[in-house]
């Protein structure tokens, strides 16, 4: 069922180790550090988002003390 | 009615988000079983090439990969259509969550296809028609992605995108007929490798497998990133207030 002879028969590629894990490797990288990336910008933005809330709630709440003690 | 038409409006990126949310680790599973069962179809199981030895191995992912920076686009320009036809919000923000993936899957496509050129060819890099188009395809998800990084208003960012898109939908006919329409030293049907059918199967169905793969992952990569899109452009609505606020608790 299995192809290989052997692990490094597997790594070898008949020859064609760098072109073939080349290739393999890359779609790897890519495929393992978009998602990190994406998942990252997620979180910087949903941390922006909420300072920038918090400042909007402070910002009306100092407001309306600063009203209600002048 | 007139009321009702807008509140559904209104509501569809606040249903949406949650919906996507709950999709998305159901793509990335899909993504996983048919990457997990391609590879071990294609890299362990398929039987040498007759002509190409095992350097044809590199089908398994330059083969999907190439489709899916066609379909990526087609999609994109697909959801253009509908944003500029019917001005709906969401289309443009599904356009701009999978122009980076499609950036990716077009220079994964060279980046393999120059890894299998030089060893069959002679050559990481030929003016054919194929590779030419294909890298014409490239620049054009670029050329969207920095004309709507460089448009402030997101909304006019989507219009002139969107009008890229449509336009340069043109590339992808001439990429996927090139091997029929000039002589081109990359080869035609990619699909059968060998005469013997038993050996072509195994090899089909792990493309196929990882093209299912490739596809499912950008879907779950592509509604990951629609979701942050939706929380910065729907910043001042309530859902998304009070989305951030739960997510605090």
């Amino acid at each position: 069922m299995i192809h290989w002879q052997s692990f490094a028969d597997f790594l070898a590629m008949g020859g064609y180790a760098g072109y073939v894990w080349g290739s393999f490797g890359a779609t790897a990288l890519i495929m393992i550090v978009e998602p990190i990336l994406v998942a990252r910008n997620r979180r910087n933005t949903i941390s922006f988002l909420k300072r920038q809330l918090r400042a909007e709630a402070r910002a009306e709440s100092g407001a309306i003390s600063g009203n209600t003690t002048v | 009615m007139n009321d009702r038409f807008n509140l559904y409006r209104f509501a569809a990126p606040a249903v949406f988000y949650p919906l996507a949310g709950r999709l998305v680790p159901w793509f990335a599973g899909l993504a996983a079983i048919f990457g997990l069962a391609g590879l071990a179809l294609g890299m362990l199981v398929a039987p040498t090439d007759f002509q190409q030895g095992e350097g044809y191995r590199i089908i398994f992912i330059h083969v999907p990969a190439s489709w899916m920076s066609m379909f990526i686009y087609l999609v994109m320009a697909f959801w253009a259509a509908i944003g500029l036809a019917f001005n709906t919000r969401l289309s443009g923000m599904m356009a701009q969550a999978l122009a980076p993936t499609g950036a990716l899957m077009a220079f994964l496509s060279l980046w393999t296809g120059a890894l299998w050129g030089k060893p069959m060819w002679g050559a990481w890099w030929v003016w054919d028609a194929r590779l030419t188009s294909e890298l014409i395809l490239l620049f054009l998800y670029i050329g969207y992605l920095a004309l709507t990084a460089a448009i402030d208003d997101p909304r006019r960012a989507d219009k002139a995108g969107g009008l890229l898109l449509l336009v340069g939908v043109v590339n992808v006919p001439i990429i996927y007929f090139s091997v029929k329409w000039w002589n081109t030293l990359h080869q035609g049907a990619s699909v059968s490798l060998t005469r013997s059918p038993s050996m072509a199967s195994v090899m089909l169905w792990g493309m196929l497998l990882m093209a299912l793969c490739f596809w499912m992952y950008t879907i779950a990569v592509a509604l990951l990133r629609v979701r942050t899109i939706l929380l910065e452009r729907e910043r001042h609505t309530d859902w998304v207030k009070a989305e951030l606020t739960g997510e605090t608790r």
